[in-house]
């Protein structure tokens, strides 16, 4: 379903190149799911981004099922991550001015993928039902991350990416909204990408890639 | 010491890093001082010009004997005074015609001129042989002279063939005066052996008393600490004041949202420093001298922007002043360095009052304070109560001056409550508006749309006031000048009866002229008008002669009439009254006004009040043959001509053949309309002028606000963009809502600006110049308006939003980034 081959991504730091990604493989299959550790600064988050389309790649390709992410323009990038790909990230990035029943439903609806009866089941399993009238600064984190982990997968995307999804909450907490995520991946059947530092989390997954010096290790 | 520069260079730091917020302060400060110093420096002018006019040679800055009937008096009296001791020295006064254009003549008797009049010691030991003898000098204004169009040295002939002394330029002399001995003073007037008035001066000893010298032939008049200039120009002054005082206003919110960012972005710094050991008493006394010397800076930048912002108003402002008050201002800016001081702690105490919530909360923050970027924004709830409750407190004000306020001041109190609290329940009205929106949005993104409106408003408040003040403005003032234009115009049409008019340069010519005209078939009718000049209850009044002819009693406009006014006009015992005079003096129709003329009391029963806008005299018109009868030295140099439209330029060029007539001394009605409008257009220009710039200040506030809220809107911008909206739809949509607040800001400015019109009209104008005026709205101009403030705030949107358009995707995805 992914498919990443020779991924190269140089960023310039006070003048100086840094390759971050020095061609990078990873294949991910249609509902597998997959831990990405490594130690900071080795490019997992950057290796994210370029799969989500949020940053272009300086070279190799990228492909999602019969779409190839490196050759799509911005506008294009745009559109496949509206409707095939979901995004989670450490600090949440709720939009504050709407409501939790507006943030769950904000992708799916843009997307023109709004599903009434997925829309009551996220909130159910998801526990938001008492929450859908408090706005996002009204929440704690492991709520707020619900919510996020809500709105990435109501529009049912083939792709869930998430960048330290438990990366701002305690270990109870964190080991509750993985848990809640595996079993919505599963519903769902998309593939999961999750970057994480522990690797206790990472073991709780399918399979658990290394990124060392820009390369899987 | 060592220890607060540090501190400071780590303050200083954080500009280096946001060199937009550093411009967005300078350029607050600078706007605020700019035009508050600009303004001052056009009334400092005005001011020093109504000082030298109210000194020259003995105005109303010194005491004096007059006339009862204000006429002149023989010169046998002041020797007589002299001889009893009284320290008088002799002035006639009079005008006289020096190339087509009428100047104040002042004759004056250097010798006994009081030393602490006007200019007089200025004349000097040698200087006073040549002004005193043959052939002397006429002390002349530099802009006179250019006015006249002569050289410093010349000796030009007045209208009646009379050379002047030769021309000799003394500066700090007010213009559109000439200064000659009393001696040639008499011979140019015509007037042998006469005066206007007696200066007195200081007495050595106790001096006869004055009845038992001159009986009741001479009165002491006292010398007035406020002119009549002063008195009549104070609104003009306090509305240019207000104009610079909300474009401060304006400036001070912008430094407000710069300095208010600024300290949220600084927390984290500042709490590091203390946390190192800095006190607070140090931190705070750093960031108080920090923004000192940013406001030093920014205020001399700003006073050489003032300086020149009033140097290029300038010209508009004389312009105003001659044509509403006949005041002169020298168009040259001079300034003295009071100006300068002012300007620099305007600039400084600006800057701290815009500051001072931020310094408080400096002062208060403990140590181990959390950042909380912008988080006192976010309080906004209770703010908008308490602001919404203050503002209801505001208009119960402007209510209670409405109704009980009977002065000028009022007026403008009335005003500047009405902004207020306009400009204060503003971001509870649009909360309101964007608050119903979100309800009614269905779709996702139309929801979003007014729901990150509604918490980017308290962002923008500021902004959106200064915009709502300076459109209110705008309307209120724009509506104001173009019913007064349209009334103006339609008042011009009443007035200017005659086809064709005459200015003789003296009764001679006059009646040359019309024994000339009698004869020539082309005219219809000779309308011979007069004016002279009289004291009532002490104010300056011009008696209008008007001819008795069908015409006027057709056309001149009246406003209110007793039965057959004009029929009681004419045995001579009946006037009209201008509406100033009538307010000035609380005269109505029905009472009876006494003149002084010079065979006695000429008593007027008021038939009638009339409209005579721009005048700063009070006017009295009587029927022109009972005038001549009252005051037999009026001059008769005026004339009208009822002509067919066909022969008016023949007999114009006629006339200008026969009698060597230039075009000021004989003009159609069309170019005398032409010429009045030009005036009265030139008259409002600094009204224009500082209406853009006022509006111009809010699109800078509005701008500066949107390009510091620029970089704090990431994080709300990002996620959308993260699940794929695309940047030029993120930006279309960051416009919308500037436009869509704009829009609803500018739909609550136009009832307010009409309200401040009314004001202006219904309150402002009647106490300051005793006109008023029908109210009009001009949809079209509301329209145009609305048009143009939407068009600035565009222009202050699209940069930032070009910004985001083009903003590379590594900075949207900064935000995701983890290890920020």
């Amino acid at each position: 379903m992914l498919s990443i081959r020779n991924l190269s991504k140089t960023f310039s730091s006070a003048g100086e190149p840094v390759h971050v990604l020095r061609g990078v493989d990873l294949d991910l299959k249609a509902g597998e799911r997959v831990a990405l550790t490594g130690e900071s600064g080795s490019g997992k988050s950057t290796l994210l981004h370029l799969i989500a389309g949020l940053d272009a790649a300086d070279g190799g390709t990228i492909r999602l099922e019969d779409t190839e992410v490196t050759k799509l323009s911005d506008a294009g990038r745009a559109s496949l991550r509206r409707d095939r790909i979901g995004l989670v990230f450490q600090q949440f990035n709720l939009i504050p001015s709407l409501s939790v029943a507006d943030n769950l439903m904000f992708q799916a609806r843009i997307a023109g993928r709004y599903d009434t009866a997925w829309y009551k089941e996220l909130i159910e399993r998801l526990g938001l039902g008492s929450l859908l009238k408090r706005y996002p600064e009204q929440l704690s984190g492991g709520q707020q991350q619900r919510v996020a982990i809500g709105r990435a997968l109501a529009t049912k995307p083939s792709l869930l990416l998430a960048d330290e999804p438990t990366g701002n909450l305690d270990e109870a907490t964190a080991e509750d909204v993985l848990a809640l995520t595996r079993d919505l991946v599963r519903r769902t059947g998309c593939g999961f990408l999750m970057v994480t530092h522990s690797l206790h989390l990472a073991a709780t997954l399918d399979r658990h890639v290394n990124l060392h010096a820009g390369r899987i290790a | 010491m060592r220890r607060a520069l540090w501190v400071l260079a780590v303050l200083l730091s954080h500009w280096r890093r946001h060199k937009m917020q550093f411009a967005t302060l300078l350029i607050g400060l600078i706007a605020a001082t700019a035009l508050w110093s600009g303004v001052q420096a056009i009334n400092q002018q005005a001011r020093n010009a109504y000082d030298r006019a109210a000194a020259t040679f003995g105005g109303a800055r010194t005491p004096m004997l007059v006339a009862p009937d204000n006429a002149t008096f023989p010169q046998d009296l002041f020797v007589k005074l002299r001889r009893a001791g009284w320290p008088v020295s002799p002035v006639l006064e009079g005008r006289v015609q020096v190339n087509g254009r009428s100047v104040r003549l002042l004759g004056i008797e250097p010798v006994t001129l009081p030393v602490d009049v006007g200019n007089a010691p200025r004349l000097g030991a040698a200087d006073l042989s040549s002004f005193v003898a043959p052939p002397g000098q006429t002390l002349v204004a530099r802009e006179t002279l250019t006015d006249l169009q002569e050289q410093e040295g010349a000796a030009p002939p007045t209208s009646s063939g009379a050379k002047l002394p030769p021309l000799r330029v003394l500066p700090q002399l007010v213009p559109d005066v000439l200064v000659v001995d009393i001696g040639v003073a008499q011979q140019l007037l015509n007037k042998p052996d006469q005066i206007s008035r007696l200066l007195i001066g200081k007495a050595k000893g106790k001096p006869a008393p004055l009845a038992s010298v001159v009986g009741d032939q001479l009165q002491r008049v006292e010398p007035n600490a406020e002119t009549e200039l002063e008195r009549l120009t104070d609104s003009f002054h306090l509305n240019l004041t207000a104009f610079g005082l909300l474009s401060f206003f304006v400036g001070l919110f912008i430094v407000n949202s710069a300095v208010g960012l600024a300290f949220e972005q600084r927390l984290p710094m500042l709490r590091t420093l203390r946390a190192c050991g800095a006190s607070a008493r140090l931190v705070n006394t750093v960031l108080v001298i920090e923004l000192v010397a940013l406001a030093l800076i920014a205020g001399l930048i700003g006073l050489a922007c003032g300086y020149f912002i009033a140097a290029a108003l300038l010209p508009d402002v004389a312009a105003s002043l001659r044509g509403l008050y006949g005041a002169q201002i020298p168009g040259q800016l001079s300034l003295r360095p009071e100006w300068w001081l002012a300007g620099i702690g305007i600039s400084i105490a600006g800057a701290l009052v815009a500051a001072a919530t931020s310094l408080m909360k400096a002062v208060r923050m403990p140590v181990l304070a959390t950042a909380q970027r912008r988080a006192w924004q976010q309080r906004q709830r209770r703010w908008l109560i308490l602001q919404s409750l203050a503002a209801c407190a505001v208009f119960a004000v402007a209510l209670l001056l409405l109704q009980y306020g009977q002065s000028l001041i009022a007026g403008f109190g009335v005003l500047a409550a009405l902004m207020f609290g306009a400009a204060l329940i503003l971001p509870a009205f649009l909360e309101l508006i964007l608050l119903i929106g979100q309800r009614f949005a269905r779709r996702p993104l139309a929801l979003w749309f007014w729901a990150d409106s509604r918490q980017q408003l308290s962002g923008l408040s500021l902004a959106l006031m200064a915009l709502l003040l300076a459109l209110a403005v705008n309307v209120g003032v724009s509506t104001m000048v173009e019913t007064f234009s349209r009334t103006f115009i339609g008042w011009l049409n009443g007035r200017l009866a005659a086809d064709v008019y005459i200015s003789a340069s003296d009764n001679a010519k006059g009646v040359a002229i019309r024994n000339w005209l009698k004869e020539r078939g082309d005219v219809q009718a000779i309308l011979s008008g007069g004016r002279a000049e009289a004291q009532v209850q002490g104010q300056p009044v011009e008696l209008l002669g008007l001819p008795d002819h069908a015409l006027y009693r057709e056309r001149w406009p009246l406003l209110e009439a007793a039965p057959r006014a004009w029929t009681q006009l004419i045995p001579g015992n009946a006037a009209f009254i201008s509406e100033q005079l009538s307010r000035r003096l609380n005269v109505r129709v029905g009472d009876v006004v006494e003149v002084p003329a010079p065979g006695g009391t000429w008593e007027l029963d008021i038939v009638g009040i009339y409209a005579d806008y721009g005048n700063p005299k009070g006017q009295l018109a009587v029927n022109v043959a009972a005038l001549i009868r009252q005051f037999p030295q009026t001059p008769q140099t005026r004339i009208g001509l009822i002509v067919a439209k066909e022969n008016i330029h023949g007999l114009i060029a006629a006339l200008q053949k026969q009698f060597a007539l230039d075009d000021r001394s004989v003009a159609d009605q069309a170019t005398v309309k032409a010429e009045s409008i030009r005036i009265f257009n030139r008259t409002f220009a600094v009204t224009s002028a500082l209406n853009a710039f006022t509006l111009g200040v809010a699109g800078i506030a509005l701008l500066t606000s949107l390009l510091t809220l620029a970089n704090s809107r990431l994080p709300q911008l990002a996620p959308l963009w993260a699940i794929g909206i695309t940047r030029p739809r993120l930006a279309a949509i960051e416009l919308t809502k500037t436009l869509s607040v704009a829009l609803f800001t500018s739909l609550l400015a136009v009832p307010l600006g009409l309200l401040v019109a009314w004001c202006l009209i219904a309150i402002v104008n009647v106490k300051a110049f005793g006109w008023r005026l029908p109210f009009h709205v001009f949809p079209l101009q509301l329209v145009e308006l609305v048009a143009v403030a939407l068009f600035a705030s565009l222009l202050a949107a699209l940069l930032p939003m070009i910004r985001l358009a083009r903003m590379q995707p590594a900075s949207l995805v900064k935000v995701f980034a983890n290890e920020r």
